[in-house]
């Protein structure tokens, strides 16, 4: 085993053990908290992909904004106080068939295709590659992209704001 | 003057037409058209009857009435000796009665219908004797038939009337039918229903004349099957045993209906077709239809002159009297006695009609017509008296009046051709002669007893009323004479009971034999050998003594009370009510065709009733029951249908319904369950 | 060799588990929450696609950076949401939110 092998496992083990913290955790707050070394997981992945600027976006907007979001509303909510509520629902043992189901199928799907060679090379620097993807041939989607983040921005104001 | 002769009937129908619609607005006056028309058809007759006796020959007319194919119906009319000298006397005859009805029917509410009725008959009866064809005759035939039923029923308010006028139809319809066949035979067998092509065929034998019929195990010529078919008709119309029955109830009607219809004419129209018909009887193999026809005739007489013996009634007796006489002529016809018996008829018509006529005036003066009741009436009515006794001697045979010719001339046809039909009928004299006897004593002579209650009125106060007349008071006083117009034709009847049998003496006709004889001739006696017997001096003082010995006994029993008549019927025993009973036979007709007849009509309507009815019930009911189904199918199955697709689907929405739980995560359950299906499915097409 | 099918298989993993996190959870964020793990799980696809199998124009990443900004703009508004109705119904479980049932 070499270094990226090792470095896989351990970053795929971060992050499925903090997924299946996240999902299975009692506590609210042990949920929102185990999101973080999902997340981290999943950017250090991203490190393993070659993928630095994902990476980079990844822990600031995941890690840093939407977890800490996720929180505040937890408290606002009063999720924290509920250790003794029940957490699952009813639906969990059909879930963990569909689930299960669809995990086993994706596997045998991606375990079959016949993956190949890349078509090309890598570009050497990542920001700057994505920055003229983002700027030439996909430069409507960032546009869009953009309008949807002042669409939500002041939705979520508006729903959220106290009445009267 | 022949050539008139179709008038003859044509006057009296006319006289029927006129006093039909307007016979009540003439009254008093309505016999006069009756009695001019009579005198015309009377001169005509008269004068065509003549022409025949010097010497015309006859006189033949006919038309074609219709065609089919080879077959045609043809009517027309004959003036030959016989039918001449028949009209002659129902035109003087019948001329009589109609005056004498003048006077009998006055006071009448329905006098003009009397005379309208007994018209028609004349018109009838004349088209009947004149006719040439079987067809036109028989019209004649049914109107004569018709006027009998309405004439007997005339008094229609009286039950006892009505009974009669139904029971002399009916009967006589039976003979009718039987007629009708043999005349539907001779058509089919010959083509035609002229007497002359008939006769002719029927002489000249050949194979259409000697066909024969399969009856039952039998085989009988057709010739002697329609004879006797035919013959079916006179044995009803001139009550010959078994169809008598009805003659004696037709006495319900008026006297000078009896005397006219029931006496001289209709009852004659039987004898005069077997003499029109003769070669229809003569030439069937060894004359068998004639032989038939004898002993019919023979048999009637003697059973009816029986039972004359036992009636009370004076017109029931003179009409027993009658079924023997017509039963005499026929039997003198069937024993080759054609001019024998057609002179009877002649003769008879005469004393007859003259008997009921004075009959007539009997009960029309004591208001009975029971002659135990009556008695000594040669007092209080001389005229009549002498009159009956005129008829009574001509009845009985007596020397020189008509009868004693007329019967005499038979006996020899019997004597010479037939022995024991001679016996019989001399048998059947004497007791003519006892009964007649018996009648005048007791109507006569003796002292007068009267009536226990005078006979009821035939009339209601309304009928007299409507005619504006007053009903008719009957004082309770002796009996007094009639009227001179009902006088009048007894003494010409009288004179002509007398005279009319002066034809029949021996030595008046040409060969030595009587006129009547010459004059009536059946042509076929000469072309089969067969000769009239020659007069027989004692065969006529042997007759005579019969009647006269007749005469004796009932003088004895009646007249002088020597043998008191109690003594002897007690001696005969249940004889005298078997024959005062008419021999049971009216009660036998009633028990088996009466009653008979209404029990298959109760059957009949049971049968339509419940069978019928019940059939048509049934449809009813089953349509009934099967629309209850239809609406049970409709009600159940139909809308049961109907009902199921609405809960079909409301089940299954109520069904699906717990899907919408309304909560997302099972909605996003659900969707990836799907997903993984598809995808799941995919891989294992792959 | 790490290829891609570890990858996609990590990614898998975590797809599973962040749709169980939706389907089983009351809590409204802890779906959230799962749906997070879904989008990240779709992300490492992507960029794993990126590297092993078109590198052209990165287009991977550009899918993966889209999809962050939306996820984070959809965090936003669900959450804003969540926040509202926890005002009105007074619970953030979402077995007790079924107004629309029937």
């Amino acid at each position: 085993m070499n270094a990226e092998a090792l470095a896989f496992y351990a970053l795929a083990a971060m992050v499925l053990v903090g997924g299946f913290l996240v999902v299975q955790s009692r506590n609210l707050v042990h949920a929102a908290i185990s999101l973080v070394p999902t997340l981290l997981g999943v950017a250090g992945l991203y490190v393993l992909l070659n993928a630095e600027f994902v990476t980079a976006i990844q822990i600031l907007i995941y890690v840093g904004a939407i977890t800490v979001l996720i929180l505040f509303v937890i408290l606002l909510t009063e999720g924290a106080t509920g250790l003794r509520v029940r957490q699952r629902n009813e639906q969990v043992p059909l879930a963990l068939l569909v689930c299960g189901t669809l995990v086993v199928l994706f596997l045998v799907v991606l375990l079959r295709v016949p993956w190949g060679p890349p078509t090309g090379p890598m570009p050497a620097y990542n920001p700057g590659a994505v920055g003229r993807s983002f700027l030439i041939p996909y430069v409507l989607a960032f546009e869009v992209t953009s309008l949807v983040i002042l669409a939500s921005l002041v939705g979520a104001i508006v729903v959220a704001r106290r009445e009267g | 003057m022949a050539q008139l002769a179709w008038l003859v009937p044509l006057f009296p129908l006319a006289s029927y037409a006129v006093l039909a619609f307007r016979g009540r607005a003439l009254g008093e006056r309505a016999p006069y058209v009756a009695i001019g028309a009579m005198a015309l058809s009377a001169l005509l007759g008269w004068g065509a009857f003549l022409e025949q006796v010097a010497g015309a020959p006859p006189y033949v007319w006919r038309a074609v009435w219709a065609v089919g194919g080879e077959r045609t119906l043809t009517v027309g009319y004959t003036v030959d000796p016989l039918s001449s000298i028949t009209v002659a006397m129902i035109t003087l005859v019948g001329g009589l009665i109609f005056v004498y009805s003048v006077g009998y029917m006055r006071g009448d509410p329905y006098y003009a219908r009397f005379f309208a009725f007994l018209s028609l008959f004349c018109a009838g009866m004349l088209t009947m004797v004149l006719a040439n064809s079987f067809l036109l005759m028989l019209i004649g035939w049914e109107i004569i038939g018709l006027c009998s039923y309405l004439l007997i029923g005339f008094y229609f308010r009286r039950r006892s009337a009505n009974m009669a006028q139904m029971k002399a139809f009916l009967t006589t319809r039976v003979g009718d039918t039987l007629m009708l066949v043999g005349i539907m035979a001779l058509f089919w067998q010959f083509g035609t229903v002229d007497y002359h092509a008939i006769f002719e065929a029927v002489r000249e034998g050949g194979e259409s004349a000697s066909a024969v019929v399969r009856l039952g195990g039998w085989e009988v010529p057709l010739a002697t099957l329609s004879a006797l078919l035919v013959f079916g008709g006179p044995v009803g119309k001139s009550g010959q045993f078994p169809l008598h029955v009805w003659l004696p109830d037709a006495m319900e009607g008026p006297t000078p209906v009896s005397a006219l219809i029931h006496a001289a004419t209709m009852v004659a129209a039987g004898v005069y077709l077997v003499g029109r018909a003769y070669p229809l009887f003569f030439y069937t193999p060894h004359h068998e239809a004639l032989a038939v026809v004898a002993w019919v005739g023979t048999l009637t007489a003697l059973l009816a002159a029986l039972m004359a013996l036992a009636q009370d009634d004076i017109k029931r007796v003179l009409a027993y009297s009658t079924i023997s006489q017509l039963g005499f002529m026929m039997a003198g016809l069937g024993v080759l006695g054609y001019a024998a018996g057609l002179f009877h008829l002649l003769t008879h018509a005469f004393f007859k009609a003259l008997l009921f006529l004075a009959a007539g005036s009997v009960i029309h003066a004591v208001r009975t017509n029971n002659i135990k009741e009556m008695g000594g009436l040669r007092r209080f009515l001389p005229v009549t008296f002498w009159t009956f006794l005129a008829g009574f001697l001509a009845l009985a045979g007596v020397f020189p009046f008509a009868g004693f010719w007329s019967k005499d001339e038979i006996l020899l046809e019997a004597y010479h051709h037939a022995p024991a039909v001679y016996a019989l009928l001399s048998a059947t004299a004497f007791l003519t002669a006892l009964y007649m006897s018996r009648l005048v004593a007791y109507t006569f002579f003796g002292t007068y007893r009267g009536p226990a209650h005078p006979e009821p009125d035939p009339w209601t106060p309304e009928d007299y009323a409507r005619a504006g007349l007053h009903p008719p008071h009957h004082g309770h006083g002796t009996p007094h004479e009639s009227p001179r117009v009902m006088t009048g034709p007894l003494v010409a009847l009288a004179v002509g009971s007398l005279v009319v049998g002066f034809v029949g003496i021996p030595g008046t006709g040409p060969e030595g034999g009587s006129w009547i004889h010459h004059f009536l001739k059946f042509e076929g006696f000469k072309e089969a050998g067969i000769h009239a017997p020659s007069f027989s001096w004692p065969l006529a003082l042997r007759s005579l003594g019969v009647a006269l010995a007749g005469i004796a006994v009932a003088w004895l029993v009646y007249g002088l009370r020597a043998v008191p008549s109690e003594r002897i019927r007690a001696w005969v025993g249940p004889v005298y009510p078997f024959l005062r009973n008419r021999m049971y036979i009216d009660a036998l007709y009633g028990w088996v065709f009466v009653r008979g007849g209404l029990l298959l009509a109760a059957g009949l309507r049971w049968f339509d009733v419940h069978v019928v009815d019940g059939l048509v019930n049934l449809v009813g009911g089953v349509t009934v029951v099967t629309s209850r189904l239809h609406r049970l199918f409709d009600t159940y199955v139909v809308d049961g249908l109907v009902n199921l697709v609405g809960w079909v689907t409301r089940g299954l929405g109520l069904l699906l319904r717990p899907l919408q739980t309304g909560r997302a995560y099972n909605y996003i359950l659900v969707a990836a369950a799907g997903l993984g299906l598809i995808v799941l499915v995919s891989l294992w097409r792959l | 060799m790490i290829g891609p099918a570890h990858y996609l298989g990590v990614s898998a993993l975590l797809f599973g588990l962040g749709l169980y996190g939706v389907l089983t959870r009351r809590n409204a964020v802890a779906i959230l929450m799962g749906i997070e793990l879904m989008l990240n799980a779709a992300n490492i696809n992507f960029v794993a696609f990126t590297k092993f199998v078109d590198p052209t124009f990165v287009r991977g990443h550009v899918a993966a950076l889209i999809i962050i900004t939306l996820a984070a703009c959809e965090a936003v508004v669900g959450l804003a949401l969540v926040i509202n109705a926890y005002r009105h119904l007074e619970t953030v479980n979402v077995d007790q939110v079924n107004l629309m049932k029937g």
